[in-house]
């Protein structure tokens, strides 16, 4: 029987396009128009050229909140990846504990962002924060408003506490999906535990992982609420990522100009990073399959 | 409109994306192609191809503009022959 070709299908993708139209695409020409002109407000603009991009590009504040970004987001993926699998493979896989470990994993995940900052700005308060106030009883010098250590470690710590769940849920799900008959042969084999992680579960969940992988980077190099409720950026700009940069700059200063040159760098460095996370990923299925 | 600060070179360059987009989508129907594997070993369609030589453009004018400062428009020349270099053995 011949396929007949309906391309008035097409039409059914118009509510979708024109709800990203509204929401993604309108407001991102509205930044690259602004991104090439200045405003002292009142709507009225005057032609700026490259000016803003320059500017940015030989400025050390772009670059440096940019290498902060990086410093921070390689930290996380290094620290919540492997912690995620390691509490993924010591959760029980069947039964009642199984269900009680998904909840509690769930837990963290569930809780606003501004809730978690504000959870962990009291919790690391010298005077009435349980952490705080233990530490400073033991003796150890705590303080993430002033101390540049202290203020990375906190707002490190926080975002393991509240997202290494969602690594630990993935890597679970992929586990799960493994068939016994591959844990039977492993075993007829002698495969050691390592051999068994390395051979079987690793390749197997390495398609959940790259999600895992791909979503806690975008997060995390967009993390904005978090930092700005527990340090506001500081001590000095010690925690100012490129978003809490971004919003000072639009918001505080009113620079819409360079902030919308800003955004635009920040955006191209998410797409690069993005695409090649996704190229890998499909090529990982592709191989697979 | 006004709100959305509309300029004449700004909007000359999103009219040349949606050229190219519509272009690139009337070359997908009329002329239909299988992927290929070039030299970053990952199979890229024409719609692909386009996508790595507009994000590529983008990073090597602002390099220019970073490291060479004047004569953007050579930029474009670069640009230029990145893309055809991307869309043949990419």
């Amino acid at each position: 029987m011949e396929k007949t070709v309906n391309q008035k299908a097409w039409f059914l993708v118009l509510p979708v396009l024109i709800l990203v139209a509204f929401s993604a695409v309108i407001p991102l020409m509205t930044v690259v128009n602004y991104a090439f002109q200045d405003t002292f407000g009142n709507n009225q603009f005057f032609w700026a050229g490259l000016d803003w991009f320059d500017e940015l590009l030989h400025s050390d504040r772009m670059w440096d909140a940019l290498g902060r970004q990086i410093v921070f987001s390689a930290i996380i993926l290094a620290i919540e990846i492997p912690l995620g699998i390691f509490v993924a493979l010591n959760m029980p896989k069947k039964g009642f504990w199984a269900s009680f470990c998904l909840v509690l994993m769930s837990l963290p995940l569930l809780i606003p962002w501004n809730v978690v900052g504000t959870i962990w700005q009291i919790f690391g308060r010298v005077d009435i924060g349980l952490l705080g106030y233990t530490l400073d009883k033991l003796g150890i010098s705590y303080n993430y408003t002033q101390d540049f250590y202290a203020a990375w470690i906190t707002v490190i710590v926080m975002d393991v506490w509240h997202w290494t769940s969602l690594v630990a849920l993935l890597a679970y799900a992929g586990l799960q999906s493994i068939p016994d008959a591959y844990y039977q042969a492993a075993k007829i084999d002698q495969a050691s535990r390592w051999k068994v992680f390395r051979y079987i579960e690793l390749p197997k969940m390495m398609g959940v992982l790259m999600i895992a992988i791909l979503l806690r980077f975008m997060d995390s190099f967009m993390i904005y609420t978090e930092p700005f409720v527990v340090t506001g950026g500081g001590p000095g700009n010690a925690t100012t990522f490129l978003s809490i940069d971004l919003v000072k700059m639009a918001l505080g200063q009113f620079d819409l100009g360079p902030a919308a040159a800003f955004s635009l760098m920040y955006f191209l460095v998410i797409l690069l990073i993005s695409w090649v996370f996704y190229t890998v990923m499909t090529n990982l299925d592709k191989r697979e399959s | 409109m006004a709100w959305m600060a509309w300029t004449w070179p700004t909007a000359i360059f999103f009219g040349v994306i949606a050229m190219l987009l519509l272009t690139f989508t009337v070359l997908a129907i009329k002329f239909p192609e299988t992927p290929r594997t070039g030299v970053l070993r990952i199979e890229t369609t024409r719609g692909d191809r386009l996508f790595i030589t507009l994000l590529g453009s983008a990073f090597i004018n602002l390099a220019w503009l970073g490291l060479v400062g004047d004569n953007q428009p050579y930029a474009l020349g670069v640009c230029l022959v990145y893309a055809l270099a991307v869309f043949r053995w990419v």
